[in-house]
């Protein structure tokens, strides 16, 4: 059998005596993408730390090319040909490409100063290698996000990496971009590099990657073949029950015959132009279309983030002045922001604090805030929402990214808005929660709300929408009852192709 | 087989659409006060060679703090401290020459006056994880203290003549030796930045400090070393004070941060770190000179001098800004 580039062997970790990782096996073959798989919490994270020696195991080996190696430092890795592509991005923005790649690396004159020319000339040489269509002078900054990701790639490789780790690496870029760095992804594979592909995109992974681990609650559960296995089957393995059937559509009914709850007519701004909307109460309705084409932007037109330049809103047949957020959220809208961490979360709070964050004037006994009414209210919403946190108090950045989006929903349904508005509400969370947040949606819908959801991933998005809108450079170009969407291609037919 | 993967989406390339106007607008803005100043003060003699001359000399202490505070902004860092680092190492310059250890020794005191200062802003903000901003404000009041308290606030003369050549008045043929001073340094500093690795670590600091120690920079050794940059920098302009003066004062320097900060954010340096230029802050310094010996001439007096630095400083700051949104 062919001797694995890359060997993790009954690899053992606990923090504060809580096992993380339990006996877990990976290995990787060369010119390998290896999908690692699991839910929030499932340990990947943490393996991948111990592989680039952020934390060391408490037992276990690690061998490369059948070696065994001690890794205590990112540099260790380095040495062992191992890097990390990083999520958040790892590349200096004011600095050029060349100038990135050979960073701390660079060539010397005689005179003992910087050979940029040195540094260009190489990098042109390795961008060419590796078929990549940028300027080695380019100011990082400058580059599309695609871009980036692949000047970091670019880096490694000038490092001797042979193992490339790769979390999440298409969170960031657009359908376009996605492609780019799939084909990119296929050359480095040709080439001989290992790959270890961390995602929660299904269709990415059976897209791009060889061969699949999947973790569960820190336990190795199996490793199979791409091509020999199916979704069904990666699903029931990380979820570790039959997966439920939560991303079928079910025909909902909702009252037609009243007024709408929720109406936009003629709405134009920085960059939308003239929407027309209607929501009836207990309707969710999905917005599609590709990244830039004004989904995001209308949500924070309709929310009072961004000006509008015309048009009106109406809730409940009500004309709204909505100038800020505080107008929006006392006309009874609510946004879940895409980026929780962002926007969404004071991660240093507490969860209880989040969560009483916007109802603070319920909770108030004269001057003060009613500690035990406050504590109620979150204690309850960790139940209803099925929050696994120890406490109320535990501080919200300690939690998983899942856990951390229920959060954000229980803020808002704390507030009891009218109309519900959330932007990819699901992105970045593990299957299992996934599931739980489209139930936690249907839900309100079921009470009576108006429900607009900008979605990327259009099984969510078909799973939920009782309708759909397809926006483009601005416009609503398309609008279907969800009965009218045949299948997940017809609508992917409708956000691509004009 | 190497066909480019690129076609769909190219990267932005920098085109006259993408020129930063914002980089060069120290320029055109010294060339308008130039202007300015020579048409409206034509008959005071503001473009006589001896006035121009004079506002180099005058420039010479802010340009060289600035070239050091050019690394610590481009970190991403600040350092208050300037004006008062320069006004101690004019003391203690001046007292070590009076003692008589001579020129040596006063610019031993001077300078080594400044390190020791620039050495615990450093180990401060790297050690002990104080912002810049709040280490250097509180130096910047310690150090004055300190300066006001070595002779009991009374001025300690220099006469020294061979020190106040070098370190001030003196002229070589028809060029001022400040105007050598500031020469040097300019040059040296903007190949440290633009040619070395110590430069291209800086930039990358205040880029991207997280992503630069991941790459390997020592990035608390590169700030040390800037604030010890700007402690050397600072001890050097306080001996040029005192040299050009005769004299050791504690008032020197006061209010020199303000012209300093002023002079790097209109030179182009970003105040948010990871991008620097010491042709500009040297262009800055000029200018910051220049408006302050026009509005001398003009008839104004310190205070409007500083009100007029400090909407300088917010304006260059607020382009600055705008050009970052972008």
């Amino acid at each position: 059998m062919e001797q694995p580039i890359l060997e993790m062997r009954g690899i053992n970790k606990a923090f504060n005596g809580i096992t993380v990782l339990n006996d877990v096996n990976f290995s990787v073959k060369k010119g390998e993408v290896h999908a690692l798989m699991g839910g929030n919490g499932a340990g990947k994270s943490t393996l991948m730390k111990i592989l680039t020696g952020v934390y060391s195991a408490d037992s276990g080996e690690i061998l490369i090319e059948g070696k065994p190696v001690s890794i205590k430092s990112y540099d260790d890795a380095q040495k062992n040909n191992i890097s990390m592509i990083f999520q958040e991005f790892s590349l200096i923005p004011t600095l050029s490409v060349a100038q990135n790649i050979y960073l701390t690396r660079e060539k010397k004159t005689s005179l003992g100063l910087l050979d940029d020319k040195d540094c260009e000339m190489k990098t042109e040489k390795l961008l060419e290698e590796l078929g990549v269509d940028i300027k080695p002078t380019e100011i990082v900054q400058n580059l599309g996000v695609g871009y980036w990701q692949m000047t970091e790639i670019a880096k490694a490789l000038s490092q001797e990496a042979k193992i490339l780790i790769m979390d999440e690496p298409t969170s960031s870029l657009t359908k376009n971009e996605t492609e780019i760095l799939f084909s990119f992804i296929n050359k480095l594979k040709a080439k001989g590099y290992s790959i270890i592909y961390i995602s929660h995109r299904m269709d990415e992974i059976f897209q791009i990657c060889d061969r699949i681990t999947i973790m569960r609650d820190g336990r190795y559960i199996t490793t199979e073949k791409c091509s020999e296995t199916n979704l069904d089957t990666v699903i029931s393995h990380i979820v570790g029950m039959q997966f439920d059937q939560a991303f079928e559509w079910k025909e909902r009914s909702y009252a037609t015959d009243v007024p709408p709850i929720f109406e936009v007519r003629n709405l134009s701004a920085e960059h939308v132009e003239d929407i027309n909307l209607k929501i009836q109460p207990g309707e969710i309705v999905g917005i599609a279309g590709l990244m830039g084409s004004g989904r995001t932007e209308l949500l924070r037109n309709l929310f009072g983030i961004d000006p509008i330049k015309s048009g009106d809103i109406y809730i409940s047949g009500q004309k709204q002045s909505i100038k800020n957020p505080k107008n929006a959220i006392e006309a009874g809208l609510a946004l879940i922001p895409e980026d929780r961490r962002m926007q969404g979360l004071v991660l240093e709070h507490s969860v209880k604090d989040n969560m009483i964050l916007p109802i603070l004037s319920k909770v108030k006994k004269g001057a003060f805030i009613d500690s035990k009414k406050s504590n109620e209210i979150s204690r309850d919403f960790v139940k209803i929402l099925n929050i696994k946190t120890d406490n109320i108090f535990k501080q919200a950045g300690l939690l998983s990214g899942g856990n951390q989006q229920k959060i954000v929903l229980a803020k808002w349904l704390a507030n009891d808005p009218t109309v519900l508005m959330l932007d990819e509400p699901t992105i970045g969370v593990d299957i299992g929660a996934k599931t739980e947040i489209v139930e936690i949606i249907r839900a309100m819908a079921e009470n009576g709300k108006a429900i607009l959801v900008v979605s990327s991933e259009l099984p969510e998005l078909l799973a939920l929408s009782d309708r759909v809108i397809v926006m483009h450079d601005g416009k609503i170009k398309k609008e279907m009852t969800r009965r009218e969407i045949k299948s997940e291609e017809e609508l992917q037919y409708a956000i691509q192709g004009f | 087989m190497q066909s480019k993967v690129s076609s769909i989406e190219k990267p932005a390339t920098p085109s006259l659409k993408g020129f930063e106007w914002r980089n060069y607008i120290v320029y055109f803005a010294f060339v308008g006060v130039l202007i300015y100043f020579s048409i409206s003060l034509s008959d005071e003699g503001f473009l006589t060679s001896g006035n121009l001359l004079n506002i180099v000399r005058q420039t010479a202490t802010i340009s060289l703090m600035a070239l050091a505070m050019t690394f610590v902004i481009s970190t991403g860092e600040i350092d208050l401290s300037v004006g008062s680092i320069a006004a101690l190492s004019s003391l203690v310059g001046a007292l070590a020459i009076q003692a008589g250890y001579g020129i040596i020794g006063g610019l031993i005191g001077g300078v080594g006056t400044g390190l020791v200062v620039g050495l615990i802003n450093g180990l401060l903000v790297t050690k002990v994880a104080i912002p810049s901003f709040l280490v250097t404000l509180g130096t910047m009041g310690a150090i004055k203290g300190a300066a006001m308290w070595v002779t009991d606030t009374a001025p300690v003369p220099i006469v020294d003549a061979n020190f106040n050549f070098i370190f001030g008045s003196g002229d070589i043929g028809p060029i001022p030796v400040l105007l050598i001073w500031t020469l040097v340094f300019t040059v040296i500093a903007h190949i440290l930045l633009r040619k070395t690795t110590f430069g291209r670590q800086v930039l990358a600091t205040g880029g991207n400090e997280n992503a630069a120690r991941f790459s390997g920079v020592k990035t608390m050794k590169i700030k040390l070393m800037v604030f010890l940059a700007t402690g050397l920098m600072a001890g050097l302009a306080g001996l040029l004070y005192a040299g050009r003066m005769n004299a050791g004062r504690f008032s020197f320097g006061e209010g020199d941060e303000l012209s300093v900060i002023a002079a790097v954010i209109l030179g182009g340096t970003s105040l948010f770190g990871g991008v620097g230029t010491i042709i500009g802050t040297i262009v800055g310094s000029l200018m910051i000179g220049t408006i302050n010996n026009g509005l001398i001439i003009m008839g104004l007096d310190v205070s409007q001098q500083m009100i007029i630095k400090g909407i300088i400083i917010i304006l260059a700051v607020a382009f600055g800004k705008k050009a970052m949104k972008r």
